[in-house]
């Protein structure tokens, strides 16, 4: 049977050293996948103007495009490089929540996340949704330092 | 006519929340006004005009059928789908892969912020000060009934919405207009979206622009001190300036996040008020009840107060005018009826909601002045409006009634006015551009036409006279119903299609809830 690992970024070295962690874990497994995710917070309860929300899709498309090409297509080009199987998923929504539901969704068995990053807007997007991933995922969550 | 004119006239006086506030100040302010005045004069009168020996003005009648008609046409699918709606808006038929595209609940939102704003408060306090108690009624009535009329067209908005190349969508009466009924086989509907276009530009220049302005300033002034209207007028079309053509999001995106914080603030002052009187609210509902059907002695009797509260109901909640398609057409949903129901919440929360908010605070603390011997209220001395406490109307009638409780009110309801005005502003910027990209065509130079026209507006509707701005927006957003109404009667079968077939599927289980 195969075991999926779910690696979730945020674009930071944290990240990194997670996806160095999960790469290491793998390597003791017979038959091991590497999931790499990547969310981009977003929740359906904002408030926007008519011109935001008519430019929406456009923007989503763009925020996808940034994600895949920067951050999560590079990773995934690298552990199959390294001979592992991986591949990758970028979603909108709340960090926590979506990681868990892509995990489950996929039949993962594990999560690996880097600490909350240091700054700005990353910490934003990773801070407290490390804390809320830990306490509220439905499977074993590895949080690497 | 008389008694339409007698109307406006009364209208007019009744909104002023500090009396002669324009017409003290001479110069620059006193010439915008006539001008403005003698141009629109004819086009308000037209749109006004009561059904021939009666005092009923027919585009309010236009209204009452059209929504009555939706109602019916549909079965009462605002009260059917009522509890669905709010699932679709709390999200729980919302596919997750769909994250990240615009929500049912911003796309409410986005549409309630244009239109929760002064018409809830001195709208209201018109149609009371005017039309009492039994307004209050009325108004309700319309929008219960102004559900079924906001369904209808929301959900030809998201259907015949335009998506282009690039990702980016337009919609509205105008779209709908056109390819429904290319659709349908039926003529003329190019020319109907030509002609809503030009009175949705008017809407936006009028009750989106010149009445919030005009407002706006009022209460400004009313904290301040009197000042010249034009002054307002450039401050504001200044930042209105820098948010629709330099690009300042910033000042929108904190609109739009604080907009929603002070309504939420105004309705739970409201009924922390109400509760305070808990005693009366039995004698409030009664006399909301028993004016409705007699007037309790105000101008024009039972007529006056329906009228009064259609009126202020349509100019509120804009449902049969057509905004509302325009704002809802941006939400992403496989189901373009998805995004009526959603809408039918609309003047739900922004009438009967909150604008019965505003009537029963003015009510329950009894700002209308009763004879205590014959049981029915006193008018003022032209007979036109129910005589107050110190005399207010308008918004200073609704801002007297929460102050009556909470002294300090009146500051907040001021800073509420100027940032419903401001957002109401904004939304209307986009919706007359839509109109106008639609006659003219997209391009830089063509929006920057209309934006700069839209902010050239503010400043005259910052310095005219209320009487004529408030008619001017009232009949300009009225017209806009003309067309959209007359439009919707011939594409509401395609509604219904789209009801029967939604309605099958979510029996049979085929839409289902997402697990969250």
């Amino acid at each position: 049977m195969t075991t999926k690992i779910v690696i979730g970024l945020d674009g930071t070295e944290t990240g990194e050293r997670a996806i160095a962690f999960a790469k290491d874990l793998a390597g003791r497994i017979d038959s091991c996948e590497l999931l790499v995710v990547y969310v981009i917070e977003w929740s359906p309860f904002t408030f926007q103007t008519p011109e935001e929300n008519a430019l929406r899709h456009k923007r989503r498309e763009e925020e996808v495009e940034l994600a895949s090409t920067r951050i999560v297509t590079p990773a995934v080009d690298a552990l199959n490089a390294a001979g592992f199987t991986a591949h990758g998923i970028v979603r909108h929504g709340d960090v926590a929540e979506t990681l868990n539901a892509i995990t489950v969704e996929n039949g993962g068995t594990q999560i690996v996340v880097g600490r909350a990053s240091a700054d700005g807007f990353k910490k934003r997007i990773f801070g407290s949704s490390t804390q809320n991933l830990v306490m509220h995922a439905d499977v074993p969550v590895t949080v690497v330092n | 006519m008389d008694r339409i004119k007698q109307l406006g006239m009364a209208t007019a006086a009744a909104l002023f929340a500090t009396p002669a506030l324009a017409q003290d100040a001479p110069g620059l302010d006193d010439k915008i006004n006539q001008a403005f005045a003698d141009f629109t004069g004819p086009f308000v009168s037209f749109i006004f005009a009561p059904f021939p020996g009666t005092g009923f003005p027919w585009i309010v009648g236009w209204l009452v059928v059209a929504a009555t008609v939706f109602t019916l046409y549909f079965a009462f699918v605002q009260l059917r789908f009522f509890s669905h709606a709010i699932s679709l808006v709390k999200g729980d038929y919302s596919d997750p892969n769909d994250a990240g595209e615009v929500s049912h609940f911003q796309a409410l939102a986005t549409a309630l912020s244009g239109t929760v704003g002064l018409g809830n408060i001195a709208g209201v306090a018109v149609a009371v000060g005017i039309g009492g108690p039994g307004a209050t009624f009325w108004m309700i009535v319309a929008g219960l009934l102004g559900m079924a009329s906001k369904f209808t067209e929301c959900t030809l908005g998201v259907k015949y919405r335009n998506e282009y190349d690039d990702g980016t969508v337009s919609g509205g009466p105008m779209y709908y207009m056109s390819k429904g009924f290319d659709e349908l086989g039926l003529p003329g509907g190019k020319i109907l979206a030509i002609l809503f276009s030009i009175f949705c530009i008017l809407g936006a220049l009028g009750g989106g622009n010149m009445f919030q302005a005009n407002q706006a300033h009022q209460q400004i002034a009313g904290i301040t001190g009197d000042y010249p209207g034009w002054i307002t007028g450039v401050i504001f079309a200044i930042i209105v300036f820098l948010v629709i053509v330099g690009g300042l999001k910033s000042i929108a995106r904190v609109t739009e996040k604080v907009v929603p914080f002070m309504g939420v603030m105004y309705v739970a002052a409201a009924l922390v008020i109400i509760i305070m009187h808990a005693d009366q609210i039995g004698w409030a509902f009664g006399q909301i009840f028993a004016g409705a059907f007699t007037g309790l002695g105000i101008a024009g009797g039972m007529v006056g107060a329906l009228i009064q509260g259609f009126r202020r109901a349509a100019f509120s909640n804009e449902a049969g005018v057509g905004s509302a398609a325009i704002a809802h057409s941006a939400v992403r949903t496989k189901e373009p009826i998805t995004e009526g129901f959603v809408s039918l919440l609309e003047p739900f929360i922004d009438t009967v909601v909150i604008c019965t908010m505003t009537a029963l605070v003015i009510i329950i603390t009894q700002q209308l002045l009763i004879d205590p011997e014959t049981g029915l209220y006193m008018l003022t001395e032209d007979g036109s409006a129910i005589a107050t406490v110190d005399g207010n109307s308008g918004v200073s009638l609704t801002s007297a009634a929460f102050a009556s409780a909470f002294g300090w009110f009146p500051y907040v309801l001021a800073i509420a006015v100027v940032l419903f005005a401001f957002s109401t502003m904004i939304s209307w910027s986009y919706y007359g551009l839509k109109a106008w990209t639609y006659l003219f065509g997209e391009g830089h130079t063509k929006e920057l036409i209309f934006k700069i026209i839209f902010c050239v507006f503010v400043v005259i509707g910052a310095a005219a006279n209320l009487g004529p701005v408030i008619d001017f927006s009232d009949a300009a957003i009225f017209a806009m119903a003309v067309v959209n109404v007359f439009a919707l009667y011939f594409l509401m079968k395609v509604v219904r299609q789209e009801l029967a077939s939604y309605a099958a599927r979510l029996k049979s289980g085929e839409i289902r809830k997402f697990g969250h």
